[in-house]
Parts: structure tokens; C-alpha cells; sequence
């Protein structure tokens, strides 16, 4: 049994020939899904993007990552004049995990989801650690134009300046608004911001 | 029995309500040093397990969970497996809907209608998985994986675990793909590793304090598809039945532990 196990191990780390294609994955996961609330069947479809990460198990060559990132740049769309809105509204912004899911409700607002991933405010301790710390950013990246932009553009498509990053894109999705993803930009930005205390 | 458990249930719930957390605390103290709630889901699922039911009103009894019909001492830690007569991999759950159907001639829809329960409606299937999980308490896990139907459910499960899709892009790796992470507070098992699959596997089904309720694999999987922001996965479908696997699979070799408790 042990060795049967080994060599099933031996097997699992090297990607077998009867490894199933992303489009056979998805086949599965069309017939064994089911629609919910507003979780539709069209989720199932990879779009270009998705699908080269999981091809590239999320480690894209330069190249590719290059070329991927550059195409993901072209969705982000700035809105006129600053970027940056109100901190107290994006700290809520960020609290909240709502969003998209069979249980939430259709046409609510969302959340960003920020604390599920990223430490903030000193006061919130219960923070996840997927993503780096985000404590002090403005102050220790400063928040100038360019960062603004920067902020801004990685809250909209996370995968603009990293492909396979892990982080959603907030924008591009339709998750989270123009005027809302300012807020956010403001919560990490701004000087009277509790992230930047 | 079963009445005995859901009465026990409701007083629980409703204490719960009345007290303060740290009194609740204590209580939860002193209930799991005289035994895991979890033992109450398993004294129940043993009793529904020995019950007639359905069209035919005959009970479980004979159900054949993968070691004969009848044999549940060790049976858990065996599965998923592959299983001739039904010709694919089934993991517990999927068995007893299995044998609802065929020994008490139940349909699949009346059989799988209320699966997932709540503190106050705890579901047949939590119970029976409670009972069947802790009868193999102690025993070295070992799931099914030399047949070419598990070695294809284990493939498609690996492949699920890091497919990448839905709105937020998520795959299960996204989530739990590297060690030590949390989201919030709640610690995220890299199960693709031994290390962490292991010890999950040998901890489900398992009692879950903060909501009261006792939940299992196939609720789980239920709900990191919601936090994927996907469809929901039909309940003992082979898209299940396949990550189950693979997380058993890759921490095969542990001690059954479970049932266990969850945060
Ligand atoms: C599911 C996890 C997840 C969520 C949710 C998430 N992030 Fe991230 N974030 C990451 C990861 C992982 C990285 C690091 C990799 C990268 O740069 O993409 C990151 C990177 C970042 C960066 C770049 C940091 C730097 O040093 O340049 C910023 C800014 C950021 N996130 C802000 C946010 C904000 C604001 C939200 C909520 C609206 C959010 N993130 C939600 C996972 C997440
Ligand atoms: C967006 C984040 C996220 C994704 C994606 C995700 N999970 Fe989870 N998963 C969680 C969280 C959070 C918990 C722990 C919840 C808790 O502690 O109560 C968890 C717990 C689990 C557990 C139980 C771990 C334990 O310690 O007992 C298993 C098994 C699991 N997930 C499997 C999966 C599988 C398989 C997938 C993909 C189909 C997946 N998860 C996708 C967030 C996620």
C-alpha cells in the first residue's frame, strides 16, 4: 500500500498524460453547476486570461505576463478629474465581503473585500495576509498623481500589473464603481486616512 | 433518538440566545469535556441509520458502503472509492443517496431535497455521515485510488482545484495555494500539500460551533463555490465527488480523527 501510494504521488506531481484540458474542466463544471440566484452558468466560461494562468499554474512566462498585462491595461477606464473620494466611505467599502454571490442580493452594492486579504486600518485586527500588508501606504509610497493612477488602475485590474495575481479585478468585473474604487483609492492615499496613522 | 438529539438541539440554541458569550464559552467547555456535540449527530445518525424509511420501509442496514453490505466499522476512511455497481467514484454522501434510492426506493430528488441543515433543522444526511464518519475513528485513511475511474476522478479533481474562473477569477488555489495564509482570521489549508490535506481529511465531517450545525465535505465544497462567486455544484456530482477525492488522496496515510469541530 505504501509504495502503491508513493507511486500515486510520483503520478499527482508530474502532470499525467490523462490530465483533462481546460475546456474539458469546464465542460464538467457546466453539466455539475447549476444556476443560482445571480451566480448564472455564463461564469463558467474561461475568458483569455484565466485560462493562461491556469495553463501557466499561475507562473506566466515574462513574455507572457508581458503581453497579458498589457492587454488587461487596455480595460481600465479613468474617470474625469481626481481620484481620490472619501476614506470613511472606503473603509466601509473594504470591510464589506459582499458581492456577486448565489446569496447576495442582485443588484446590492459590493464590497471590495480589502480585510478578507489585505491588513489596513491599525484598528482592524481581523485582517487576511493573501495579499501584503497595505498599513502606511501613502505614507511610505507617497500619493502623488502617478500613485494615484497606480492605485486606482490596481484596484480596477489587478491583473494589469501582475496577470496571474490573485487579486480580482474590481472594475473590470463590475464589482465595484468608478466613484466607489476613488473611495477605496482615498482610504489608502489620503493623509487623514486611519491606513495612514 | 432523533427527537432526543433535535430537542437537545433547539434548547442549545435558544440558551445560546440568553446568555452571554462568555458563559456560552464555558458551557461549550464543560460540553465537549463530557463529549463533542458531534457524538449527539452520531448517536442520531445511528438511529436513522437502523430506521425504515421510503416506499420500501426498509432501513440502511444493508447498505454496502465499500467493505459489504452492512460493514461500517472502517468503511469511511476507505472512501471516495469506485464502486461497480453504480460504475463511478462516490464519496460518502453520494453512497447514501445511493442506497436511499436502491434499498428503500426513495427518489433522488425527495432523498437530496434537504441536505444541508441548520441549528434548528439539522439534515438526515449530516447525521448519517456523523455516524458512519466516527465509526472509522482511529483507522488509516486510505481512499480509493488504483481503479482508472479514481484515477480520472483524482485527475479532474486536481484539475478543478486549480482552474482559474468566475468573476473574481478564483481558483480553489487561489485561496489555498500557499501555506500560512489566512482570510480574515480563519487559517487556509494549502490542501494540494500532504501536510495539510492530511489533516483536513482526517477532521471532516465535523461539528461547526459557530453556527451549530454539523457539516460535511459536500457542504463545504458547496460553499467555497458560493465565495467563487460560481454557480452552485449539484449536490454528489462527480465535480465534487473528484475534488473530495483529490483532497483525500493527497493526505492518504492519516489516522481518522474525526469527527472533529470546526471554528
Ligand atoms: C482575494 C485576495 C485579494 C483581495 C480581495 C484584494 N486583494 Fe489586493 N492584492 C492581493 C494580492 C495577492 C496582491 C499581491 C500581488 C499583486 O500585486 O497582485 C495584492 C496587491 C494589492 C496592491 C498592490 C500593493 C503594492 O505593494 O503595490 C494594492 C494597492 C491592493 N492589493 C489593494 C487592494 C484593495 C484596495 C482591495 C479591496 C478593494 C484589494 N486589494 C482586494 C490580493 C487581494
Ligand atoms: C475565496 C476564498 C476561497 C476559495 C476560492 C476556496 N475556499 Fe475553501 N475555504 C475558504 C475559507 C475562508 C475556509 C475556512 C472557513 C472557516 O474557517 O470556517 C475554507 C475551508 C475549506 C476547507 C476546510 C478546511 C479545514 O481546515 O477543514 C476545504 C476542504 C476547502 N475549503 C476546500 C476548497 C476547495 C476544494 C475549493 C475550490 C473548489 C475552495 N476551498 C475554494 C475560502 C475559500
Amino acid at each position: 500500500m505504501r509504495t502503491l501510494l508513493a507511486a500515486a504521488l510520483v503520478c499527482a506531481a508530474a502532470p499525467a498524460l490523462a490530465d483533462p484540458t481546460d475546456k474539458q474542466v469546464e465542460e464538467v463544471l457546466k453539466r455539475d453547476l447549476h444556476p443560482r440566484g445571480q451566480a448564472t452558468m455564463d461564469r463558467i466560461e474561461q475568458d483569455e486570461l484565466q485560462r493562461a494562468c491556469t495553463d501557466a499554474h499561475d507562473n506566466p512566462s515574462p513574455a507572457l505576463a508581458k503581453r497579458l498585462e498589457a492587454e488587461q491595461m487596455r480595460t481600465i477606464r479613468y474617470p474625469e478629474g481626481s481620484l481620490i473620494g472619501d476614506w470613511k466611505r472606503g473603509e466601509a467599502l473594504a470591510q464589506s465581503g459582499r458581492g456577486l454571490t448565489w446569496s447576495d442580493k442582485p443588484g446590492a452594492p459590493s464590497g471590495g473585500s480589502c480585510y478578507n486579504c489585505h491588513e489596513l486600518s491599525p484598528s482592524e485586527l481581523s485582517y487576511g495576509t493573501i495579499g501584503p500588508s497595505l498599513r502606511r501606504f501613502g505614507k511610505t509610497r507617497g500619493n502623488g498623481p502617478e500613485v494615484q493612477k497606480y492605485v486606482y488602475g490596481k484596484i480596477y485590474n489587478a491583473k494589469a500589473y501582475s496577470a496571474c495575481s490573485q487579486m480580482p479585478r474590481l472594475g473590470t468585473s463590475g464589482t465595484l464603481t468608478p466613484e466607489q474604487i476613488k473611495d477605496l483609492v482615498a482610504l489608502l492615499l489620503d493623509p487623514g486616512s486611519p491606513v495612514n496613522q | 433518538m432523533r427527537r432526543a438529539a433535535a430537542v437537545l438541539f433547539a434548547l442549545v440554541a435558544s440558551t445560546a440566545l440568553a446568555q452571554d458569550a462568555g458563559k456560552e464559552i464555558r458551557r461549550y467547555r464543560e460540553m465537549v469535556a463530557e463529549g463533542s456535540p458531534a457524538e449527539l449527530f452520531e448517536l442520531g445518525g445511528e438511529a436513522l441509520w437502523k430506521r425504515p424509511q421510503g416506499p420500501k420501509n426498509v432501513s440502511l442496514e444493508k447498505c454496502d458502503l465499500g467493505q459489504g453490505p452492512g460493514v461500517v466499522k472502517g468503511a469511511y476512511a476507505r472512501l471516495p472509492r469506485y464502486f461497480g455497481d453504480a460504475d463511478r467514484v462516490m464519496d460518502l454522501e453520494t453512497r447514501l443517496v445511493y442506497c436511499m434510492q436502491t434499498l428503500q426506493g426513495r427518489s433522488s430528488e425527495e432523498a437530496t431535497a434537504h441536505v444541508f441543515g441548520t441549528a434548528d433543522e439539522p439534515s438526515e444526511m449530516e447525521s448519517l455521515s456523523a455516524y458512519i464518519a466516527g465509526q472509522s475513528h482511529g483507522v488509516k485513511m486510505q481512499p480509493g485510488i488504483s481503479h482508472p475511474k479514481e484515477k480520472a476522478a483524482f485527475e479532474l479533481g486536481r484539475a478543478l482545484y486549480f482552474h482559474r474562473t468566475g468573476p473574481w477569477d478564483f481558483s480553489c488555489a487561489s485561496c489555498h495555494g500557499q501555506e500560512g495564509k489566512r482570510i480574515r482570521l480563519q487559517e487556509l489549508p494549502a490542501l494540494s500539500e500532504r501536510k495539510y490535506a492530511g489533516p483536513v481529511a482526517a477532521s471532516w465531517p465535523a461539528y461547526r460551533i459557530s453556527t451549530s450545525q454539523f457539516i460535511t465535505l459536500q457542504w463545504r465544497m458547496n460553499d467555497c463555490y458560493r465565495q467563487m462567486r460560481m454557480p452552485e455544484p449539484t449536490f454528489g456530482s462527480d465535480a465534487t465527488v473528484a475534488l473530495i477525492l483529490f483532497i483525500a488522496a493527497t493526505g492518504a496515510g492519516e489516522t481518522y480523527a474525526g469527527p472533529g469541530n470546526k471554528r
